[in-house]
């Protein structure tokens, strides 16, 4: 099968996804075209070249509906050539989109592509969508639904993470982030977002918070406590997992992902069309996954998804160098090293969704370009990316360096 | 045109009135004759033209209409899901062509169309398809009596209110309101219901006739609100509105904290008002048709409906009781003793309408009823719901004695004293020295055989044994237990006086422990052996909350005590000598009770802490005692295990008769400790999974853990001749 080389990886800094966040006066669609037109500008590469651009996006609603690629590609002056996808595998979207951008050249259908994703997430709220898995009564009894919160929650409790535990993990997180920031580990693939007179209004992540310790996040309440008392959110979890007496809640807004808006996007080809265009390969993607688990939990999915890429790839997790899984909450990470014996200091190594924030969409390409950089700086050979999804999934995908 | 179960009287005006009075029945309700009839009368309503409009009352005092016939609905045998179907549509049809006057939906939405004003007069409660005739009237009048009951009580029996109730509710008093009527099936009153919009007027109950002509005469051309233009739910509706996807998320969460997943009706219920909101209104009834045929499908309301119901009311009307013996008039009781036990059984004989003499050995002792029951009353005064002239003639109904001549006019005596042969045998040689020669003895136990407290009478055959539960006041049922010599009128006074306090009763063998508590402590041993084996408490406790079970069994043993579980342990084997079979858990009662000191939930904890002015949670240091396996069994099959640990030894006591038939072992199982109430009883539950099925899990299960799972022979017969416990008639 044809190879999938990384060529270039761009994202927005993460602003605020709040009314006062610094993004939030530039729409999603902008936001989606102004990573596609770094793509295009740092390649001086022709559009017509690109056949295909699969973005992820999870609210598409709204000004994120009717295809917001189709839109952002037009936006872009692209070649209208090139074709668009809306891609949602929830917080796994932006991986996914790679993941089909990279599977398109791979199997010969496409010679160049881009994957990567946008959310507004302060101007299409989460859960704009709705849906049948938590609103129809069918499904949600089926699937015994209950928000991620009380999943991130019952992972702690039945895997031992407790409050101070969760807290030192965002507490490091943080830290990781901003001497990210200091050392401008993230200076390749930044694209400062500018404004509709051409000005620039954000050019690096808006939540990090340098300060943050133990003390600072012992003083927030715990997020899902009350939903799971009212309308008994625990009471429905404890149905499948009846070995636990109650709910330990000990996630809050300090120790989950950060709500924020922002895009990214990844250029993906094969080798011939590189060298057509004199581009350089950054990376290769080893192998491709995506898996189901069990939905109530919801957030173990990177575990068995880890587990199968390696497999696919036929790779021991000796083989991995990096390790990078989203921040959705501090203890799915916690789990993630737990299940498979992670060293902390090979995962997440440059900070993640609770100090940077985790634009739903978005994300998966953000930290998919975050790894492509990081196995430049450090040297390293491979990488294995991966997210937990709602609904219980996970995406994983290994790139390794080239050159 | 004539109609049995209906009289019509067209007015001067052209206002048709409609008086729904089934003959010969105490109360409407839709049966076979007015199904039959209303639909008749529809189609001649909305053909004829001189009729202008319609009011529908009913002739009972009783009330309007109270649903739907359970005998007719348990009944139902369509051959193929598709005429189930076709036959559960045919109200919602009738009630659409009433509203819609026949005309389309489209015809109405365009004002190309109305309908002829229909108005309903309810002078009474108006329940399940009652309140849904009333819903598909244009105008709703109802007598402003706050005792008067509106409601969609069918989840109560595993069903849903499947004659345009769900959708209706929600059309006129939101999704919100709607969802609370109808998954829990509680009723509301009138003043409450034209808050929620559910009735327009709340008039004197003398007038309800009136006010409706009045508006049918006002308003002659009429289309329900969902039948025009623009229509929208109150308070939203749909998947696309915010506040209704808001509502869906926590109600989805909600109807499944409080049914386990046990109740399909209440997930059906949230399904016809989710769908039924994103559809026009005749695709949401044919929607809820289907839920509603689905339901009645499922062996799971056939099951409610006869045991909670049909069944249930039987025994309490006195189902057991001798015929041919004349009916008695207790006036008055004579209660000995007032302890626990006698001061509840006081308090339910003087809510029954009776007088209490009750008896202790001093009036300090025998004031103790009287402190009870005020205790009781007091509170229900300090809530508004009782008046203190009512409470203080409440108390003056129990006369407390210790002077047994005060016994001699009574009309029935319950001993209720300790349960000591000696002490028992006391009392009844003195009360019978005073009481008439025809008044029967009834002696509370829980544990002495009746036959022998009868040898201490002198009239053995005017004895009989009742097993009440405590606290009297609450516990549902009865057990009666006829003695070896027991005669005829025993049973039917004590059915008698049961019928006037409004227990369920069962009447079961003189056995040790009679049926309940044959069954329950097995069961409860059942938990304590995987806590011995290390199964985590939390799993067996989470595992009988999933069953149905009202309270896990550990904590259940917490309640009733750890040291009275040794205490009966030990002396059941020094009763029993060599026959004395262990059950495995007399070690963990001893360490517990006696090496940790931990009681039960009055003394020192048990498998629970009990933390002052908190929630109580399980003991962290059991495990040091009991450690948690590394290996831990499945939900499923812990719920396997708790529930055949009470399957069995019901089954044993209906093999050996010491309950006589299914009907009662599903009564006591469901109103004595609570077994899960989905299932109808353990008896429909082994009907439904078949005994075949039940005798091969038993078998296995036995394999496992034990020969205590072993199914009794009649049971392994039935499963090979393919029998069902009970008949076909049943």
């Amino acid at each position: 099968m044809t190879d999938a080389f990384i060529y270039d990886a761009v994202r927005t800094p993460r602003g605020k996804g709040k009314a006062d966040g610094s993004l939030h006066e530039i729409t999603p669609v902008s936001l989606a075209t102004q990573v596609l037109e770094a793509v295009r500008d740092r390649s001086e590469i022709d559009t017509a070249e690109i056949d295909d651009v699969a973005f992820g996006c999870v609210s598409p609603v709204g000004e994120q509906g009717a295809v917001v690629t189709r839109s952002a590609i037009l936006n872009a002056g692209f070649s209208e050539t090139t074709a668009g996808i809306h891609v949602n595998r929830f917080c796994a979207s932006g991986l996914e989109s790679i993941n089909i951008a990279a599977a398109k050249v791979k199997s010969g259908e496409a010679d160049l592509t881009i994957g990567g994703g946008v959310e507004s997430m302060s101007r299409v709220p989460m859960g704009s969508d709705g849906g049948a898995w938590p609103t129809d009564p069918e499904v949600a009894f089926k699937t015994y639904f209950v928000p991620q919160g009380i999943s991130a929650d019952l992972i702690a409790t039945k895997y031992g993470f407790s409050r101070d535990d969760v807290d030192a993990y965002a507490v490091e997180s943080q830290k990781r982030a901003a001497k990210s920031w200091d050392e401008k580990r993230f200076e390749k693939s930044i694209v400062p977002v500018k404004d509709v007179i051409g000005e620039a209004v954000l050019d690096h992540d808006e939540t990090v918070r340098a300060n943050t310790d133990m003390q600072s996040l012992g003083a927030l309440n715990p997020s899902f406590a009350a939903l799971g008392e009212f309308p008994g959110f625990d009471y429905v979890a404890l149905q499948k997992y009846g070995e636990i007496e109650k709910i330990n809640h000990v996630h809050h807004a300090g120790n989950s992902s950060g709500i924020v808006d922002g895009a990214a996007a990844v250029l993906i080809g094969n080798e011939d069309i590189g060298k057509k265009l004199g581009l350089k390969p950054r990376a290769r993607i080893r192998a491709m996954a995506s898996v189901g688990s069990e939905p109530t939990i919801m957030l173990t999915g990177p575990e068995f998804a880890a587990k199968k890429v390696l497999a696919r790839a036929g790779m021991d997790k000796k083989d991995i160098d990096l390790w990078e899984l989203n921040e959705a909450f501090a203890s799915v990470v916690l789990r993630f090293m737990q299940a498979l014996d992670i060293d902390h200091n090979e995962i997440n190594v440059n900070g993640g969704a609770i100090a940077m924030g985790h634009p739903l969409g978005a994300t998966g390409a953000m930290i998919f370009g975050t790894m492509v950089d990081e196995l430049e700086r450090s040297g390293k050979e491979t990488a294995l990316v991966t997210l937990c999804i709602g609904g219980g999934m996970g995406t994983a995908t290994i790139i390794e360096r080239v050159n | 045109m004539s109609y049995e179960t209906l009289s019509v009287e067209v007015d001067g005006d052209g206002i048709a009135l409609v008086t729904i009075d089934l003959p010969g029945q105490s109360m409407n309700v839709w049966n076979e004759a007015l199904m039959s009839d209303f639909a008749k009368w529809v189609d001649e309503f909305v053909a004829d033209d001189n009729v202008k409009g319609a009011v529908i009352t009913s002739g009972k005092e009783s009330g309007f209409l109270a649903g739907a016939d359970l005998g007719m609905l348990g009944g139902s045998s369509a051959s193929s899901m598709k005429e189930a179907f076709e036959n559960a549509f045919t109200l919602n049809s009738v009630l659409r062509k009433l509203e819609t006057g026949g005309n389309s939906a489209k015809d109405l939405i365009k004002g190309n169309a109305h309908a002829k004003p229909v108005a309903a007069a309810v002078n009474g409660l108006a329940l399940g398809g009652g309140l849904e005739l009333v819903l598909a009237s244009h105008h709703r009048v109802v007598a402003d009596n706050p005792k008067l009951q509106l409601g969609v009580p069918e989840v109560q029996v595993g069903l849903l209110p499947g004659a345009g109730g769900t959708q209706r509710l929600p059309r006129l008093a939101g999704l919100q309101n709607a969802a609370m009527l109808a998954t829990q099936g509680r009723p509301i009153d009138p003043a409450t219901a034209k808050a929620q919009g559910i009735v327009q007027e709340v008039v004197p109950a003398g007038e309800v006739v009136a006010k409706a002509k009045e508006w049918v005469k006002a308003n002659p051309k009429v289309t329900q609100p969902w039948d025009k233009k623009g229509f929208k739910f109150p308070g939203g509706g749909g998947a696309m509105d915010p506040r209704a996807v808001q509502f869906f998320v926590g109600a989805n969460a909600m109807g499944q904290k409080e049914t386990k997943h046990n109740y399909p009706a209440v997930q059906s219920i949230l399904s016809c008002l989710y769908e039924g909101s994103i559809v026009p209104f005749d695709t949401a009834i044919r929607i809820e048709s289907k839920y509603f045929t689905k339901l009645l499908a499922d062996p799971q309301a056939k099951n409610m409906i006869r045991t909670l119901f049909i069944n249930k009311q039987a025994a309490e009307k006195g189902a057991a009781r001798p015929k041919d013996v004349p009916a008695s008039d207790l006036k008055t009781v004579g209660v000995l003793g007032a302890g626990l036990m006698g001061a509840g059984i006081t308090h339910v004989a003087v809510k029954g309408g009776m007088n209490v003499v009750v008896l202790d050995r001093d009036m300090d002792a025998a004031q103790n009823a009287v402190a009870y029951s005020k205790k009781i009353l007091d509170k229900r005064v300090s809530r508004g719901k009782l008046t203190q002239d009512a409470a203080d003639a409440f108390l003056a109904k129990i006369k407390p004695t210790a002077d047994y001549n005060d016994l001699k006019d009574v009309d029935l005596i319950i001993e209720a004293v300790f349960e000591d042969p000696d002490v028992k045998a006391d009392v009844i040689k003195k009360t019978e020295a005073v009481i008439g020669e025809d008044v029967i003895f009834a002696s509370n136990t829980s544990t002495l055989p009746i036959t022998g407290l009868a040898r201490h009478s002198e009239r053995p055959e005017q004895f009989i044994g009742m097993h009440f539960f405590s606290p009297v006041e609450k516990m549902p049922l009865l057990e009666i237990i006829p003695g070896k010599e027991s005669g005829d009128k025993a049973l039917a006074v004590a059915l008698d006086f049961n019928r006037k306090i409004r227990k369920t009763p069962i009447v079961v063998s003189d056995v040790r422990g009679f049926y309940t508590n044959r069954v329950v402590p097995p069961y409860i041993n059942e938990a304590m052996l995987m806590v011995k084996e290390g199964v985590k408490p939390a799993l067996i406790e989470n595992a009988a909350a999933g069953l149905g079970m009202p309270v896990g069994p550990l904590a259940l043993t917490d309640e009733t005590s750890l040291s009275l579980g040794l205490m009966l342990s030990r002396s059941t084997k020094k009763e029993l000598g060599d026959d004395y079979q262990p059950t495995g858990t007399e070690d963990l009662l001893e360490k517990m009770v006696e090496g940790l000191g931990r009681h039960g939930r009055k003394s020192g904890g048990g498998f629970y802490e009990y933390p002052e002015g908190a929630k109580k949670h399980l003991w962290q240091g059991l495990s040091e005692h009991f450690p948690i396996a590394d290996e831990q069994p499945s939900m499923d099959e812990v719920k396997e295990r708790l529930l055949y640990a009470q399957l069995i030894p019901a089954s044993h006591c209906l093999a050996d008769g010491i309950v006589p038939d299914p009907t009662s072992a599903d009564l006591g199982a469901i109103f004595g400790w609570g077994f899960a109430p989905w299932t109808g009883g353990p008896m429909s539950y082994i009907d439904t999974i078949g005994v075949e099925d039940f005798v091969r899990t038993a078998e296995s299960l036995a394999q496992r853990y034990g020969e205590r799972f072993h199914p009794p022979a009649s049971f392994r017969d039935k499963a090979q001749s393919g029998e069902k416990l009970y008949s076909a008639a049943a």
